[in-house]
């Protein structure tokens, strides 16, 4: 557990692991609502996007035909509210042919691992 | 310890909804403290009190009720979700201009906040979902 108080709150390290495709089920826009809602509470937060999460950041989605809201954009709006530890599976990325010049943010891309040592590291996991 | 619970499926749908009850149960019955429940994605489904299971089944939202009443447990259901899933309470119910309301006793309806604030509160905050 590592806490540090900081201006009295206490900082923890809350990582938001993201499994599923964009769309198919809410879990992917439901979970975006979290992490924008929590970037408000001043936590050290990272995501990571595993096995089909790693679709959510994909380019150039379109959604026109399945009638639903293309929310991939937001992603780039993370920053804006300090979240800037995007990490994306090598293994998953590799497995459905993709590469960083396909996603719409920038990521770092860790093996899986590398993930499990991170996730250790965590005092918060929401998994969606 | 202090906990906190997170609840992201369906009663009846998902074996989670069961398994988050019956941890929620145990921690209590052990002297632990449960800081919230907190209900997600379809586990907001968890809070209507229109349920009617069969007579011979267990009653999935009654029994949140009965345990928050038993230890003044706080559950608490997300606003976005429920709007989306048509779980209202009476001020939910005025403010969309809804002619009903169906939230369970003990629960209360509250922003994603609450979650947050869960996970820093507690020691553990332990997800029930797929």
């Amino acid at each position: 557990m590592s806490e540090e108080m900081m201006e009295g709150e206490v900082v923890k390290k809350f990582m938001y692991i993201n499994r599923r495709a964009p769309y198919g089920s809410i879990y992917a826009l439901e979970s975006l609502e979290v992490v924008l809602i929590g970037a408000a509470f001043d936590q050290d937060v990272s995501l990571a996007f595993v096995d089909d999460g790693v679709f959510e950041l994909k380019k150039d989605q379109e959604t026109a035909g399945i009638d639903m809201k293309n929310f991939s954009p937001t992603y780039r709006a993370l920053e804006m509210y300090d979240v800037e530890k995007l990490y994306v599976s090598k293994e998953s990325m590799d497995a459905r042919g993709l590469t960083v010049d396909d996603l719409i943010v920038d990521v770092e891309v860790k093996t899986d691992a590398e993930l499990a040592d991170l996730f250790d590291d965590q005092d918060v996991i929401f998994s969606f | 310890m202090k906990f906190a619970v997170q609840v992201n499926e369906g009663p009846y749908q998902h074996q989670a909804a069961d398994s988050a009850y019956q941890f929620t149960k145990a921690v209590l019955e052990k002297g632990h403290e449960v800081f919230r429940v907190f209900f997600y994605h379809d586990g907001v489904n968890n809070a209507t009190k229109l349920t009617t299971p069969p007579q011979d089944d267990r009653n999935i939202v009654n029994r949140w009720s009965e345990l928050s009443e038993k230890y003044s447990l706080d559950l608490v259901v997300c606003v976005a979700a429920a709007q989306r899933r048509g779980i209202v309470d009476e001020g939910e119910a005025k403010r969309n201009k809804k002619d009903a309301e169906n939230i369970a006793p003990g629960f209360r309806i509250s922003g994603l906040g609450q979650l947050i604030e869960a996970g820093v509160q507690a020691d553990r905050l332990v997800v029930f979902g797929d």
